[in-house]
C-alpha cells in the first residue's frame, strides 16, 4: 500500500509538468502559424495570380501571338461612394498585344471625394497572365463635385497564357473593379 | 475548502480517503475527479442536445410543406413586424435557427460527450491511471463549457442583420455575410463562446495527452495500450493541432469587424477566401475530431460482443493515426468553387480519396472481428452495427463528394446534408448511444432494460434514415441547403424526411424513459456484466468504480488481449 496514487505521482509532477508545456507550445505556434498565414497568403497570391490576382509589368518582352483573346471590363461602386462608374467596352485583340482603355468616372455628390478601386480577373486563374502596365488602381482618385474623368488602363496579356492547359478553352477574361471610398469622406 | 482538507488527509494517513469524498455541490463544482468530470460532460451533452434537437425540430416543421409556415409568425411574435417585413425576418430567423443547431450539435453536444464524456471517463480506467495528469486542469476545462454555451444562446438575443437578432451566415462564418452582413453584436458572441469552448478543448486535449503519455500502467505499452485510449490520443492531438487555427480565424474577424483590421476586407487588401481556407484548416481535422472516438469505441463494443479481440489491432490504431494526418490536407475539399486551379482540385480529390484507405481498413476490421465470433446481440453492439451501417453510407457519399467535378453540382445542396448527417448525425451520435449503453452499468452500476434499450436503437435507426435518405435524392435533384422556401417538386421527400424527425423525436422519448427507468428499478449490474468479452481494465473494477481507483496500479504482462 505504500505504492499509492499520491505517492507516485511525485516523480511523475515533472514530466508532467514538461509534456503540458510542450503541448501548450505547439497549441501558441498553430495560432501563431494562423496569423503567420496572412502575410504568406498575400505572398503567395502575388506570385501565382491566385484568387485572379493581376500582374504588374514595365512592358510586354514576349511578342504578340495569333491566338485572340476578349478582355470585358466591369465595374461595382460600394453603396457608400456616391460615384458613377462607366466601365470600357470589350475588346478583342491578339495575345500580347498592349492595350488601352478607359473608365469613366463621375463624383454624383456636392463635395470632392476619394476613392480606390480594387480589381481582380476572371477566371481567377487567368490573373498570373494578365499585366497592367498603367492603371488608375495604382493610386487614389480625388473627384470634385460633379467632376467626371477618364480613367485610363494599359494592359497586356501575357503569351505564356497559350502554354497554359487549364486555360486552353478560356476566350474572354473580364477585368472587375469595384470602387470604395478611400477613408470616412464618402460614408 | 481543499487545502484544510489535504491537510487532514495527510495528518491521518492514508485511510484518510473516505475524508477526501467531497460531498453535495462541492464534488461537482470543485470535482478533479475524472469520473465525475465525465458524468457532468455527459449530463451537459444530454442538455445542449435537446436544446439542438429541437431547433432542427422547429426547422423539420417548416420544411415539412412548400411555402413558409412557421417563421414569420415566430418572427411576428419575436420582432412584433407584419406582413412583409415579418416574411423577411422569418427567413433571417430561419438561418439564425441552422446556424445556431450546428454549431451547438458540433461543439456542445458531440464533443463534450465523447472527448469530454467518455474520453474524460474510461481513457485513465483503461490505461489503468489513478486520475488524469492534471485534475483542477479538468475541472477548468469542464467549466470553461456551460458560460461558452451561455455565450452562444446569448447570441440568439441580439442584432444580427438590423431589425433581427441572432447569427444567420452557417457554422462556417464566412465573411463577407459575418462581417458587412451582420453588423450587430450578435456574431461577437458567437466568437467569444467559440473562444472559450476552444480554449476549454485544448486545456482537455493537453490534459489527456500528458495522462495517456505519462500514467499508463507498468507493463502497458503504447502497442498494449486500448483502440479507444489510441482514438482519444489522436483525437486530442488533432485538437491541439486544429483549435488553434480556429481561435486565430474568428480573432480576426473579430478584429476586422471591431477594430478596423483588414483581414478579409478586399476594399483594404484582405481577402476573405483567406477564411475559408484558415476555417477548413480546422474545419476539416474537426470532423474526424467528432468520429475518431467513435471508432475507438465501436472497436471495444464489437469486440465485447463477438467475444474475440479486435481484428487487425495494430491496423486499427495507425489508421486512426493516418487518418489524423491525412485529415489536415485536405481542407480545400471543401472549398472547389472558389476557383482553385484544377490542378490544385486535382490534389485535393486525390489526397481526400486516400482517407477512404484507412477508414476502409477500419470498416473491413469491424466485419472481421465480428466474422466467426460468438455474436450475442446486446443493445450496445446494435448501435455499433447501425454505427458501421450508417458510416459507411456517409463515407461512400463523401468519396463521391471529394471529386471536384461532382462537387460542382452537389455542392452547397442536401446531399452535402445528407453526407455530414450520415457521417456525424447518425454516426458519431450512434458511436456515442454505442458507448452510453456499453458503459451505462460500469459508469451508474444499474443495468438498462434491455427491451427500452433495442426499442430506442430501431425507432432512431428507422427515424434517422427516413430523415436523411429522402435528403439525397433531394441534393441529386437540385435543392440547395439553407432556405426556408423549396419549390412544390420537392415536397414529397421533404414530408418523408419531417416524418423521420418525428420518429426520432420519439426514440427520444424512449431513450429518457429508458434511462429514469434503469435509474428506478436499480437492477445491480455487478463488475462485467458483458462477460469474457469485456477485457479492457474497467471491467475489472467495482460498478461503479471506487472514487479513488487503482490504489495498486495493475501490472499488464505480455498475454493481455487489448
Amino acid at each position: 500500500m505504500a505504492d499509492t496514487a499520491a505517492s507516485r505521482s511525485m516523480p511523475s509532477g515533472n514530466r508532467n509538468k514538461g509534456v503540458a508545456l510542450a503541448l501548450g507550445v505547439l497549441a501558441v505556434g498553430m495560432v501563431g502559424l494562423a496569423f503567420a498565414a496572412v502575410p504568406l497568403y498575400q505572398m503567395f497570391c502575388s506570385v501565382t495570380g491566385y484568387g485572379g490576382t493581376t500582374q504588374v509589368a514595365e512592358a510586354n518582352p514576349k511578342g504578340v501571338i495569333a491566338r485572340e483573346m476578349t478582355v470585358r471590363f466591369d465595374s461595382n461602386v460600394d453603396k457608400t461612394l456616391p460615384w458613377t462608374v462607366k466601365p470600357a467596352s470589350p475588346i478583342t485583340d491578339k495575345i500580347g498585344t498592349v492595350d488601352t482603355v478607359t473608365y469613366v468616372a463621375t463624383n454624383n455628390s456636392d463635395k470632392p471625394i476619394t476613392g480606390q478601386a480594387i480589381f481582380n480577373v476572371a477566371p481567377d486563374l487567368a490573373g498570373v497572365y494578365f499585366n497592367k502596365i498603367e492603371c488608375f488602381c495604382f493610386t487614389e482618385q480625388t473627384l470634385q463635385p460633379g467632376e467626371t474623368v477618364e480613367m485610363p488602363i494599359v494592359f497586356f496579356v501575357d503569351p505564356d497564357l497559350a502554354d497554359d492547359r487549364d486555360l486552353a478553352t478560356v476566350k474572354d477574361i473580364t477585368l472587375s473593379y469595384t470602387f470604395y471610398a478611400s477613408d470616412s469622406e464618402g460614408s | 475548502m481543499t487545502d484544510t482538507a489535504h491537510l487532514e488527509a495527510h495528518a491521518t494517513g492514508h485511510d484518510a480517503h473516505a475524508h477526501h469524498e467531497p460531498t453535495g455541490w462541492r464534488r461537482w463544482l470543485y470535482s478533479t475527479n475524472h469520473k465525475d468530470i465525465g458524468i457532468m460532460y455527459l449530463v451537459f451533452a444530454i442538455v445542449t442536445g435537446i436544446i439542438g434537437g429541437l431547433l432542427s425540430g422547429v426547422m423539420r416543421m417548416e420544411l415539412q410543406e412548400p411555402g413558409i409556415q412557421i417563421f414569420h409568425g415566430l418572427a411576428a411574435m419575436v420582432y412584433g413586424v407584419e406582413g412583409a417585413a415579418a416574411l423577411d425576418a422569418g427567413k433571417q430567423l430561419y438561418n439564425v435557427f441552422t446556424t445556431a443547431h450546428a454549431l451547438i450539435m458540433v461543439f456542445f453536444v458531440v464533443m463534450p460527450a465523447t472527448m469530454g464524456g467518455f474520453a474524460n471517463y474510461f481513457a485513465p480506467l483503461m490505461i489503468g491511471a489513478p486520475d488524469t495528469a492534471f485534475p483542477r486542469i479538468n475541472n477548468i476545462a469542464f467549466w470553461l463549457l456551460p458560460p461558452a454555451f451561455i455565450l452562444l444562446l446569448m447570441s440568439l438575443f441580439f442584432e444580427g442583420t438590423a431589425g433581427t437578432t441572432g447569427f444567420g451566415g452557417g457554422w462556417t462564418i464566412y465573411p463577407p455575410l459575418a462581417t458587412t452582413g451582420h453588423p450587430g453584436p450578435s456574431l461577437d458572441f458567437v466568437i467569444l463562446s467559440l473562444h472559450i469552448a476552444g480554449v476549454s478543448s485544448i486545456l482537455g486535449a493537453i490534459n489527456l495527452i500528458t495522462t495517456i503519455l505519462n500514467m499508463r500502467a507498468p507493463g502497458m505499452t503504447l502497442h498494449k495500450m486500448p483502440l479507444f485510449a489510441w482514438s482519444v490520443l489522436v483525437t486530442a492531438f488533432l485538437l491541439l493541432l486544429a483549435l488553434p487555427v480556429l481561435a486565430g480565424a474568428i480573432t480576426m474577424l473579430l478584429t476586422d469587424r471591431n477594430f478596423g483590421t483588414s483581414f478579409f476586407k478586399p476594399e483594404e487588401g484582405g481577402d476573405p477566401i483567406l477564411f475559408q481556407h484558415l476555417f477548413w484548416f480546422f474545419g476539416h481535422p474537426e470532423v474526424y475530431i467528432m468520429i475518431l472516438p467513435g471508432f475507438g469505441m465501436i472497436s471495444h463494443i464489437v469486440a465485447t460482443f463477438s467475444r474475440k479481440p479486435v481484428f487487425g489491432y495494430m491496423a486499427m490504431a495507425y489508421a486512426m493515426v493516418a487518418i489524423g494526418f491525412v485529415g489536415f490536407v485536405v481542407w480545400a475539399h471543401h472549398m472547389y468553387t472558389t476557383g482553385l486551379s484544377l490542378d490544385v482540385q486535382r490534389y485535393f480529390v486525390a489526397a481526400t480519396m486516400v482517407i477512404a484507405v484507412p477508414t476502409g481498413v477500419k470498416i473491413f476490421s469491424w466485419i472481421a472481428t465480428m466474422w466467426g465470433g460468438s455474436i450475442t446481440f446486446r443493445t450496445p453492439i446494435l448501435w455499433a452495427i447501425g454505427f458501421i451501417f450508417l458510416f459507411t453510407v456517409g463515407g461512400v457519399t463523401g468519396v463521391v463528394l471529394a471529386n471536384a467535378g461532382a462537387d460542382r453540382a452537389l455542392h452547397d445542396t442536401y446531399y452535402v446534408v445528407a453526407h455530414f448527417h450520415y457521417v456525424l448525425s447518425l454516426g458519431a451520435v450512434f458511436s456515442i448511444f454505442a458507448g452510453w449503453y456499453y458503459w451505462y452499468p460500469k459508469i451508474f452500476g444499474y443495468m438498462y432494460s434491455e427491451f427500452l434499450g433495442k426499442l430506442h436503437f430501431w425507432t432512431m435507426f428507422i427515424g434517422v434514415n427516413l430523415i436523411f435518405f429522402p435528403q439525397h435524392f433531394l441534393g441529386l435533384s437540385g435543392m440547395p441547403r439553407r432556405y426556408i422556401d423549396y419549390p412544390d417538386a420537392f415536397a414529397l421527400w421533404n414530408r418523408v424526411s419531417s416524418v423521420g424527425y418525428y420518429i426520432t423525436f420519439v426514440a427520444m422519448v424512449i431513450f429518457f424513459y429508458a434511462t429514469w427507468e434503469a435509474s428506478r428499478k436499480k437492477r445491480p449490474a455487478g463488475d462485467n456484466p458483458w462477460g469474457e468479452g469485456a477485457t479492457t481494465l474497467e471491467w475489472t473494477l467495482s460498478s461503479p468504480p471506487p472514487f479513488h481507483q487503482f490504489t495498486t496500479l495493475p501490472k499488464i504482462d505480455s498475454t493481455n488481449a487489448h
